[in-house]
């Protein structure tokens, strides 16, 4: 691991890096980070080099004030609002699609000379419906809250749907971690979903094959996961540092390695369920599980969402003032110069994508030992996949990836209720999801569709990246 | 509102686009407003009113509701009791987890079904915790028990017995003497269906004093030639190319739509016998089927839920359990091969079909429901 000759065919991977267009800021500058909302000197000292700005020059000597700042912002292409403008324009995306997916609407469509108010009435109902359907089954169910004060339901049902969010939002923040972390290193991880499996398979292995007391088979069975996890990572990492194996075909490979090796793993004696007829193991054990945030059970939200966030914060932490979390980001900026200023590129590597197993095997585990009573082939679903997603979404950043978790994990539980009310798909879900990020990782396109104006604070933070 | 919707396709513009938020904005206050009156007793949920309808509602598994296989079968079983009985109101969700079972079923609740379909012994602890908080509501499950609740009717199948039938008529029409088997996974579900298959080989080999062999499963042994997968056409290729190199002339493929490989690719090498449902009808490569072992989930669901709606303020009891005497079970008709069959060995398998619906034939699964 001393050699850090393979890793030269490598400076092309951050390229395709969204920190790299102009409008956001490198990850590699956190340090330098300027609040938009605040009119520190600095800014106003820097506002100058980032030129073509003539209709937003600081008043003279003087500071902005904060509504002005404000004004400035809302429709100019910071982050924040090329985010927001990206999930509303996927969310016109999926209502076309809705329509046209809708055998009564789209034939009414037919109609539109003759009928032109029917039709887009009928259209906007179907649409609105729906998304407010979405919107139910994903926060609040205005509904449900007017039948508890008249009494007519429980107060669990009013929580349920929130409940339902962070239950989904929990795994995506993980296996997002898992993405965004390697790619702080210059590394894409798209190993989440064979991590995820690998970790599901040593925390759900605990939790199924022990008895102990729950103080200590439940860290046991998390840290099983997060181990074995972070094995699966490492050896790609090892595997890329040791000979130059690109990681994106090491992960795509041990994914379905991971996958095949959990449908023969389940069907082994001792750990699939005897009395049971079809592939699935034994049921994990009371004392293995996580505990519901609310001890009810309707409301599925366990502790896997506070420990998701706890993981963040560390990764956070780990990333801004942790020394292997500034090695990491040396390696990811310039391989070559980190290795000139002494870090260990390879271990480096390899490390990285430990610590991306173990976030992947986290989330798997979170599934095994949360949601999920048992081992089978189809617990996971994409969790590893869409991780890529969210990584994406938040922008490669610890507290961006639990946003954009807490996001898609909303989507996912108000898809699922959307089509159960509505009867639209829920593959429409995963294509707003997709369109979501696409848009984001195209700000260009954003700003072009809806004439953003130049963000100052965005331009300022450029002009530093560059000076 | 009309308009609302033109602006959305219109929305390059900024200026709608802010129109269109304040909308949204609006839509969302009307929608807040709305929820101060007192709700009525009837429906929960987003329930439009259904005085009359019967609301059966399905929850796939993760395989999706056009799985060629169970989903699909289920899903044409509520849409024929909806053919026979309009009231009932027929609607499904579909699963891409399995950890998505809960909230579909839960929300099935919520939305008001009556009658709710779960598919797939994989989905029974699900169906244990939604049935068990919602004992009102009728539940009914393919390929599981009853999971010791008595709001949960069971569909069952004894699939070995339409799978002898189908075995005996292999070993009859095999010019080769070997026909040959594979499965998806080597789970009950799949293997009930390759223990017949031999049963049915064994007994045409006694009766007629024959040797014909059967190749990728030893019932006794229970093992045999797996492609670990439903999907994977090129996986169930590769499996009946092995079969057909060492010699079998009639492939059984007992992997969803894996099979589909082998059907594409049997030329003249050798015939398929399918499962589930009738390979003529539902695959485009009916002229290599020589017939199908077909399980009839679409029957069993649809004598279900008709029953439920006919009673629904009671709960079903029993369950329906599929065999070649009620039908739910069955080997499909010959088609394209009806008249290369020897009309003595058609004539033998009836009999045989006979006897087993008499009981003087048993045939025995490890795997079969009890």
């Amino acid at each position: 691991m001393t050699s850090h000759e393979p890793l030269e065919a490598e400076p092309g991977t951050t390229a395709a890096s969204p920190d790299k267009s102009p409008a956001l800021p490198a990850p590699d500058v956190d340090q330098y980070h300027v609040n938009p909302s605040l009119p520190p000197v600095d800014l106003e000292k820097h506002h100058d080099q980032a030129e073509r700005q003539p209709k937003h020059r600081a008043p003279e000597g003087g500071k902005r004030s904060f509504a002005r700042t404000f004004r400035e912002e809302l429709w100019a292409d910071n982050n924040f609002t090329v985010t927001l403008l990206a999930i509303f324009l996927a969310l016109v995306c999926g209502a076309v699609l809705m329509v046209i997916g809708n055998a009564e609407v789209r034939d009414q469509w037919q109609y539109l000379l003759y009928q032109p108010g029917k039709t887009l009435g009928d259209t906007w109902a179907f649409v609105s419906t729906a998304y407010t359907d979405m919107f139910k089954g994903a926060v609040v169910n205005p509904d449900t809250v007017n039948r508890w004060y008249w009494d007519m339901t429980t107060w669990q049902q009013v929580f349920y749907p929130i409940s339902e969010t962070l239950t989904n939002a929990a795994p995506l923040i993980f296996t997002g971690l898992a993405v965004a972390v390697p790619f702080r290193a210059g590394l894409f991880n798209i190993g989440g979903q064979g991590q995820a499996i690998m970790g599901a398979i040593g925390g759900g292995t605990v939790g199924l094959a022990l008895s102990l007391p729950a103080v200590v088979q439940l860290p046991l069975g998390v840290l099983a996961g997060a181990l074995i996890g972070g094995l699966w990572g490492y050896l790609v990492g090892i595997l890329k540092a040791r000979t130059g194996a690109h990681e994106v075909i090491l992960t795509i490979m041990l994914n379905n390695i991971a996958f095949l090796f959990l449908g023969w793993y389940i069907l082994q004696a001792g750990i699939k369920d005897p009395v049971r007829s079809d592939a699935i193991s034994k049921p994990i054990q009371e004392s293995g599980r996580l505990p519901h945030l609310i001890p009810d059970p309707l409301l599925r939200a366990n502790f896997a969402i506070l420990l998701a966030v706890a993981v963040a914060a560390g990764v956070a932490w780990l990333l801004k003032r942790g020394r292997f979390g500034f090695e990491l980001r040396a390696v990811g900026h310039n391989p070559h110069a980190a290795a000139t200023a002494g870090i260990k590129v390879g271990t480096t590597v390899a490390l990285t994508m430990a610590l991306a197993g173990a976030l992947a095997g986290l989330g798997g585990t979170s599934v095994a030992l949360g949601t999920a009573p048992a081992l089978t082939v189809d617990m996971l679903g994409q969790i590893g996949f869409n991780g890529i997603l969210v990584a994406l979404l938040g922008r490669v950043r610890p507290w961006g990836v639990v946003g954009a978790g807490l996001l898609f994990g909303a989507l996912q539980a108000g898809g699922n209720a959307m089509q159960t009310f509505s009867g639209v798909s829920v593959e429409l879900v995963g294509v707003i999801q997709a369109l979501i990020v696409l848009f984001v990782a195209a700000p260009a396109l954003v700003k072009a569709i809806y004439r953003l104006r130049r963000s100052p604070a965005a331009a300022a933070q450029a002009g530093l990246a560059k000076g | 509102m009309c308009g609302v919707f033109m602006g959305e396709e219109t929305v390059l513009r900024p200026v709608r686009g802010m129109k269109i938020v304040a909308l949204v904005a609006s839509a969302g206050l009307a929608f807040a407003a709305a929820a101060c009156a007192k709700p009525t007793e009837e429906t929960p949920g987003t329930g439009t009113s259904a005085a009359a309808k019967y609301s059966a509602c399905m929850v796939t598994d993760t395989g999706g509701i056009d799985d060629h296989s169970f989903n699909a079968s289920s899903w044409a079983g509520l849409q024929a009791a909806k053919a026979a009985n309009p009231a009932i109101d027929p609607s499904y969700t579909a699963s891409t987890a399995a950890t998505d079972y809960d909230p579909n079923l839960a929300n099935s609740v919520t939305k008001g079904c009556k009658y709710i379909q779960a598919v797939g012994g994989l989905m029974g602890t699900a169906t244990k915790t939604a049935a068990t908080a919602n004992p009102k509501v009728q539940f009914s499950i393919v390929d599981a028990d009853n999971l010791g609740l008595t709001n949960v009717y069971p569909i069952q199948f004894q699939t070995q017995q339409a799978a002898y039938l189908a075995g005996y008529l292999a070993a009859g029409y095999s010019k080769s003497g070997k026909v040959g088997t594979y499965g998806g996974m080597k789970i009950p579900p799949v293997t009930i269906f390759m223990d017949g298959f031999a049963d049915g080989v064994a007994a045409y080999n006694t009766a007629k004093g024959k040797n014909v062999q059967v190749l990728g499963w030893d019932k006794a042994k229970q093992d045999g030639l797996f492609t670990e997968d439903f999907g994977s056409q090129d996986k169930g290729k590769q499996k009946s190319d092995t079969l057909a190199a060492q010699g079998a002339d009639v492939i059984f493929p007992v992997a969803g739509g894996a099979g589909l490989g082998s059907a594409a690719n049997a030329g003249t090498k050798f015939v398929v016998i399918w499962v589930d449902a009738d390979g003529f009808e539902t695959t485009k490569y009916g002229s290599v089927m020589l017939t199908t072992v077909v399980k009839n989930s679409t029957d069993g669901v649809k004598e279900a839920v008709t029953k439920a709606a006919a009673a629904p303020d009671t709960m079903l009891t029993g369950g329906f359990m599929g065999t070649l005497a009620n039908n739910g079970v069955s080997l499909a008709p010959y088609h394209d091969f009806d008249s290369k069959i020897d009309p003595a060995l058609k004539a033998e398998v009836e009999t045989l079909k006979q006897d087993i619906i008499s009981g003087k034939i048993k045939v025995e699964s490890p795997a079969q429901p009890k």
